[in-house]
């Protein structure tokens, strides 16, 4: 396949490479990266640049993988008149995405109560396969969580009133319609609110490293300090979004015929976005999506209770405001410039988040002058990043940027490489205390499963999609 | 064997290929490579028991359903599943009767891996050949 080097950063498979291509695809990545990207990308890539609609180039981040149907790290836009939406690129584990709190406290305070902090957030914060929440909702509650999102947990008091401003769309997709989900989702979602999953999904106790504070002024206006005790929490929809992904890849894959599509992957199965399909899955991605950050609301709700059990203090003297909260497998309409004309469009993003510039709309108020907070999550051992959205993205990647480190091994691999209680002791050794479900669900997501973040981070940095505010170091770690 | 996990597939998630003499072998050893992947089996007892009956146009239909049905159960009825008893009838349409046999999920108790959120149709296929049947399943982790 030919790859035509673009920038140091930018790679580009140009539309006649493949048949069908409408777009040509392009890569983010250092010459590192890009000589270490598995050629499934490419492959996985091109076929997104052969979706209906899609504008300008199909991306992939510099944390790329293999996923299935679309990359991990894929961005692609569509238009609204022909263009479709896709189940497969957005995943799912619909608005899988990353919230970071902070604290007044610094890692002095916090540092000798760890083990006592991780193991009480280990039990008020269920994780693991299966696991169940501690709210209780009636069918008709769960519905109410999906339509209004984190505004359902401020009034039920899993939240305080400015929690919401801090989130990505306010914690609320508008236009989520739960007669659009099946019961079965229901069912397998209600008991789930408050709860970690598992995989690659952590709660995780974290220190602004003081050496590697980028931007000062940036990460005053975020709320940071050095040596600042931070929280980031790496979850999705649950059971809930999961089955609302599962039953609409099996109406797709149906509708695709109906609509005359034929697609290189199954995986891909799309609909026409304005189709009854397309809508219909739409405002049921919506309700996923709010169930989503209601998940993470409640988990903040108990982090906060935990923190203020520990320290004997209350979470608002302790500054626990959410940061930001970004949805990184999403699709969502929004206004972008093609050919000099703003259009609405249909952005899908897997595995990529949202990076907007300084000034947009959509930016909450307290940040609008310097641009949107980006959480990028790393791998439990070494450590994430904060960054800001610039003016860039939004002509470039239509304000897209990665999601974390991206993943180079597969599971199966590095649990050969690693016994999962090996790694916990490691790790307890280089000052990250760990407390996981399953020891091998430990092992597969070892350090050296991943890309190494700080080049992945670099990439977008020297593009000049995102820039660099803090690096965050973990020193307690909760996974399922 | 009767089934193998595939490394290098789908880098975040998990792949199997599973190989049955009949639609039956087939549907059970692709339950258990399943929940291989989200529990040790052996630490799960057969407790409560699940009917599931499910009718599909075609085999990978079918087993897509089959699938996606005991993924759905797990967290619905926090169910792990260790024993699966499978028939398989064809008529105008594939017919499928099973119990499903397995416990409430306990951490304490079960030595529990990675969830798995779903089925996908990322290179997924249902083969038949002359003398067995054969599948290539990826689990989104």
């Amino acid at each position: 396949m030919e790859i035509k080097k673009i920038s140091d950063y930018i790679w580009e498979i140009p539309a006649t490479e493949k048949e069908g291509m409408l777009v040509p695809a392009r890569i983010y990545a250092n010459e590192k990266l890009m000589s270490e990207m598995d050629s499934g990308v490419f492959e996985q890539i091109t076929n997104v640049a052969c979706l209906p609609g899609i504008q300008k180039y199909a991306y992939c981040m510099p944390d790329g993988h293999l996923g299935y149907g679309f990359p991990i790290g894929g961005v692609a836009a569509f238009s609204l008149e022909d263009g479709i939406i896709s189940p497969g690129g957005i995943g799912f584990d619909i608005n899988c995405g990353m919230r970071l709190i902070r604290t007044d406290l610094t890692a002095d305070e916090v540092e000798p109560r760890i083990k006592e902090l991780v193991d009480l957030l280990f039990k008020t914060v269920p994780a693991g396969v299966g696991s169940k929440g501690l709210v209780k909702l009636t069918p008709e509650e769960f519905k109410e969580v999906m339509v209004h999102g984190v505004n359902w947990c401020i009034e039920n008091g899993y939240g305080w009133d400015h929690d919401a401003e801090r989130i990505e769309e306010n914690g609320c997709i508008p236009g989520a319609d739960p007669s659009k989900v099946s019961e079965k989702a229901i069912s397998r979602g209600i008991k789930q609110l408050g709860t970690l999953g598992s995989g690659n999904h952590y709660l995780e106790i974290q220190i602004a490293t003081p050496e590697k504070i980028f931007d000062k002024n940036v990460a005053e206006v975020f709320g940071i300090f050095k040596n600042q005790v931070l929280i980031m929490v790496h979850c999705g929809s649950r059971g809930f979004g999961h089955q609302v992904g599962t039953d609409y890849l099996r109406i797709f894959d149906t509708a695709m015929k109906k609509y005359g599509i034929t697609v290189r992957d199954r995986e891909l199965a799309c609909a026409p976005f304005k189709s009854q399909e397309g809508q219909d899955y739409f405002s049921a991605m919506k309700c996923a999506a709010n169930a989503a950050f209601a998940n993470r609301q409640v988990i903040v709700h108990r982090l906060r209770e935990g923190f203020g059990s520990i320290f004997g203090r209350e979470p608002e003297e302790m500054g626990m405001d959410i940061i930001y909260d970004v949805a990184h497998n999403v699709a969502k309409l929004e206004m972008h410039d093609i050919d000099g004309v703003q259009q609405e469009l249909i952005v899908h993003r897997k595995g990529s988040t949202r990076c907007f510039g300084p000034g947009r709309k959509e930016v909450p108020a307290i940040y609008r002058k310097v641009g949107q907070p980006v959480i990028v999550g790393g791998s439990m051992e070494t450590g994430s990043y904060l960054l800001v959205g610039t003016e860039k993205a939004m002509k470039e990647t239509f304000g897209s940027t990665m999601h974390g480190s991206g993943r180079t091994m597969s599971r199966t691999a590095a649990k050969k490489k690693v016994d999962g209680a090996e790694l916990k002791k490691e790790m307890e050794k280089a000052g990250i205390i760990v407390k996981a479900v399953s020891m091998s669900g430990l092992a597969e997501e070892a350090g050296f499963a991943y890309k190494d973040i700080s080049e992945v981070v670099d990439t977008m940095e020297m593009a000049g999609i995102s820039k660099k505010v803090v690096e965050l170091k973990p020193i307690g770690n909760i996974k399922g | 064997m009767p089934y193998r996990y595939l490394e290098d597939i789908a880098t975040a998630d998990a792949a199997f290929e599973v190989k049955g003499r009949t639609l039956e072998e087939l549907f059970r050893d692709a339950a258990i490579a399943t929940f291989e992947v989200m529990v040790e089996m052996k630490s799960v007892k057969n407790e409560i028991t699940k009917t599931i009956e499910l009718e599909n146009q075609t085999v990978d239909g079918l087993l897509f359903d089959w699938l996606s049905e005991l993924v759905y159960l797990k967290d619905a009825e926090a169910i792990v599943f260790s024993k699966f008893d499978v028939n398989i009838r064809k008529n105008d349409v594939y017919k499928l009767n099973a119990i499903a046999s397995g416990e409430g999920i306990d951490p304490e108790k079960h030595n529990l891996r990675s969830d798995v959120k779903a089925v996908t149709y990322h290179m997924y296929e249902v083969k038949e050949a002359k003398d067995h049947w054969s599948a290539k399943v990826i689990l989104d982790i």
